[in-house]
């Protein structure tokens, strides 16, 4: 291993952060991916996948991915919860990867929630 | 199809973890990874101590930050199918707090964690120790970078003193003051030792440091060899430490391996090199100057100071020696600030403090608290209480030769000045709990058994002072203490603080006059009554069966290695005091629905029923109305 200079070190620093990110906790915005035996027989997984993809091809680390088991509705599977900082989680039923793409660029990306595929708006009361 | 990493499993193998099994359930978790297809989206990531010992082993699921702990082999299966193949987290492996029903999933939730500031600790659970790129992506060697680019070895100097730092090792000795008189003495080489010795029993809060995050302690050495001017470094660490002394060596060669260490650091003309070496056991060695002399190959003794060790200590030179913690908070000041830093704290005592947790407690491990919390939040809210509902009795601070505080100082701030005000000390920062159920002058001679032994006899009040004391509270718990104890222990504890040379004998009275400041009526409760009021010193107590209790079982008398209890089935059992060794084997199997079996003290054997002769149970329930 070569010995480093102040500008090698910094590169290092930079590199070394991005494999770490999930530690850090830094997110502005949360994508749940709903799983239980009824979301990953009606294609949870491919529905992770797509999310994932597009976490990695935008190079996001400000948003934490994450998996919960059954939402209750289960006819409505893939099911995905997306929860940004200020705002009532929304959840988003009957998925495709098409789906999925979409809302990641317009809900997550630029803000805007796409009503057309939206199961509902907001947390059930805990009791 | 391949998956991206999305979640990482941070596996705690502290030394503590490690003896508990982390590596055996590490083992298990990839295999069950590997079975269910997860190892492309699932990884395990081995780091340092999590501090929350008592929960061991344990894990916290990134980034949902769920806190898994006394986990088992047996376990493992569920979980990963469960929580990482189907989404949902396991609840019985989750912590609760006792007494609750619910469990508490996310670690940020858990009491123990919430009222911590992590400063030393801030690598803590999430970086891989043996990995020094984990250190660098959080800032690590940010701090080197800096004070090589753009500061002078005063200005260094400077922002430590303004940092208001003082000594971790329990002299709390303003840092930068030290490293100011060893910068200005004009003799060379310099030496710096990072003193790992860390010897109170039960403290391993450097040990925690050492194997969780070694690369804080070598940027630390390395920026204070900048500051006073010297290329040689040291640490000291103790040979009973093993995992931290090889977690050391692999952060010395990876540093050493990417220029951070060693000749022309990052292509400066500063060097420094750092070189270990072992301790071989002994409590003294963590004293300043006997440490020196051990690395001399000398007798570990103290000698007198002036001169301190910073005009002329390691073979006459100018020498620095810091303790663990203290070097761990270095970076972290020049990073963020001296102003930052002692933001943090009291007026005195700027900063944080690590303690161990340790006693009886309901959450036991290493927590880092800002300075002025008080011991009340300690050990309420983080320690979460006294287990089994008994009552709070003393906490002592400081490691053997710390001060018990009792319940009417328990809002003291925890600072250098105010637990020496209250006859303690910060020490190293050990903090053990005691209950209703722990006798003041067993503790006492307890802690005098380990000083004695520890120390190096050169100084008579030191080596003859602690046999005394401990000659003295021997007889007192063996029911043969006599008026004038009291005033004997005071007077040579005095004596003792004032004629001995190092900090071992000048503290080690500490124990004994502080439980007699402020628990003298349970020292004439043994000297007077001959009672011991907490039932454990062996001599004053005896064990009891109740007759309106025993149904005659025979698990006792099975228990007793001695034969002191004679009994038939479902006749009661009567223990023979003479032959009874007061083990305490007959209380503990008895069963909790019977709890026929009690301890007593002085006299009051003699207001409860001894029985003379053989009797069925039945026989003496129906002779006996007892409601």
């Amino acid at each position: 291993m070569p010995k480093l200079t102040i500008d090698e070190l910094h590169k290092m620093r930079e590199t070394a952060r991005k494999e770490i990110y999930l530690r850090e906790g830094n997110f502005r915005g949360k994508v749940i991916v709903h799983m239980g035996t009824c979301g990953i027989a009606a294609g949870a997984r491919e529905i992770m996948s797509s999310f994932l993809d597009e976490i990695e091809k935008k190079k996001l680390t400000d948003i934490m991915f994450t998996t919960t088991g059954c939402a209750g509705l289960c006819s409505e599977e893939p099911i995905v919860t997306i929860e940004m900082e200020g705002s009532a989680p929304v959840k988003y039923c009957k998925l495709t990867s098409e789906k999925a793409k979409k809302i990641f660029n317009e809900h997550i990306i630029e803000g805007n929630v796409v009503k057309e595929f939206v199961l509902g708006i907001g947390s059930e009361r805990v009791g | 199809m391949a998956e991206k990493k999305r979640i990482e499993l941070m596996v705690c193998t502290g030394t503590g973890c490690f003896a508990g099994g982390a590596f055996q359930i590490i083992d298990e978790l990839n295999k069950y990874l590997e079975s269910f297809g997860l190892k492309d989206e699932v990884s395990v990531v081995a780091t340092g101590c999590n501090g929350f010992c008592g929960q061991g082993p344990l894990m916290v699921v990134i980034p949902d930050n769920i806190f898994y702990g006394w986990l088992e082999k047996k376990d493992i299966h569920h979980l990963v199918e469960e929580h990482f193949l189907k989404g949902r987290p396991v609840k019985k492996l989750m912590f609760k707090p006792p007494e609750e029903k619910e469990p508490l999933p996310l670690l940020s939730d858990i009491p123990f964690f919430k009222k911590q500031l992590l400063v030393v600790l801030r690598n803590k659970g999430i970086i891989d120790p043996e990995k020094i790129e984990d250190y660098i992506a959080r800032d690590g060697y940010l701090a080197i970078e800096k004070i090589i680019g753009s500061m002078s070895s005063d200005e260094v100097i400077k922002e430590i003193l303004k940092s208001g730092l003082r000594g971790r090792g329990g002299a709390g000795f303003l840092t930068g003051r030290k490293w100011e008189i060893a910068s200005l003495q004009t003799k060379t080489p310099k030496y710096f030792i990072a003193n790992c010795d860390e010897g109170d029993p039960g403290a391993y809060m450097d040990r925690s440091v050492l194997e969780s995050d070694p690369h804080s302690v070598i940027e630390g050495m390395c920026i204070a060899g900048y500051a006073i001017g010297s290329n040689e470094g040291f640490a000291y660490v103790r040979t009973e430490y093993p995992l931290a002394i090889k977690r050391m060596r692999t952060a010395i060669k990876q540093a050493e391996e990417y220029g951070l260490l060693g000749k022309n650091i990052l292509g400066s003309n500063f060097d420094f090199n750092i070189e270990i070496r072992e301790g071989s056991g002994a409590f003294v060695c963590g004293e300043e100057t006997s440490l020196i002399h051990s690395i001399e190959g000398d007798i570990p003794e103290p000698r007198q100071r002036p001169p301190f060790p910073a005009q002329a200590g390691l073979w006459g030179c100018p020498t620095v020696i810091n303790n663990v913690e203290t070097l761990a908070n270095v970076p972290v000041i020049i990073t963020r600030g001296a102003e930052w830093f002692s933001s943090i704290g009291t007026e005195t005592s700027k900063g944080t403090k690590i303690f161990s947790l340790v006693g009886k407690i309901n959450n036991t491990g290493l927590i880092e608290v800002p300075m002025g919390i008080t011991l009340r939040e300690v050990v309420y809210e983080i320690g979460g209480g006294i287990p089994k509902g008994k009552k709070f009795k003393a906490v002592q601070t400081g490691g053997p030769s710390g001060g018990c505080i009792p319940v009417s100082m328990l809002d003291s701030p925890i600072d250098y000045e105010s637990l020496q005000k209250a006859g303690s000390m910060m020490g190293s920062g050990g903090m053990i709990v005691m209950d209703e159920d722990t006798c003041v002058v067993d503790v006492s001679k307890f802690f005098i058994q380990f000083t004695n032994e520890e120390s190096c006899g050169k100084c008579t009040s030191c080596r003859d002072g602690s046999e005394a004391l401990l000659e003295v509270l021997t007889r007192i718990s063996d029911g043969k203490g006599f008026e004038g104890d009291i005033d004997f222990l005071t007077e040579l504890g005095e004596c003792i603080k004032d004629a001995s040379m190092c900090g071992l004998g000048q503290t080690l009275p500490n124990p004994v006059l502080s439980t007699l400041r402020y628990f003298k009526d349970e020292y004439e409760a043994h000297i007077k009554g001959k009672r011991c009021p907490a039932l454990v010193c062996r001599n004053l107590i005896q064990y009891y069966i109740d007759p309106n209790k025993c149904v005659g079982c025979l698990l006792c008398i099975k228990s007793c290695p001695t034969e002191a209890i004679t009994g038939e089935s479902k006749f009661i059992h009567i223990i023979n005091q003479e032959n009874c060794h007061k083990c305490g084997q007959c209380l503990e199997v008895c069963p909790p629905k019977i709890s026929a079996i009690i301890k007593v003290t002085g006299s009051d054997m003699e207001n409860l029923v001894q029985l003379s002769e053989i009797i069925s149970c039945k026989e003496w329930k129906k002779n006996h109305e007892y409601s």
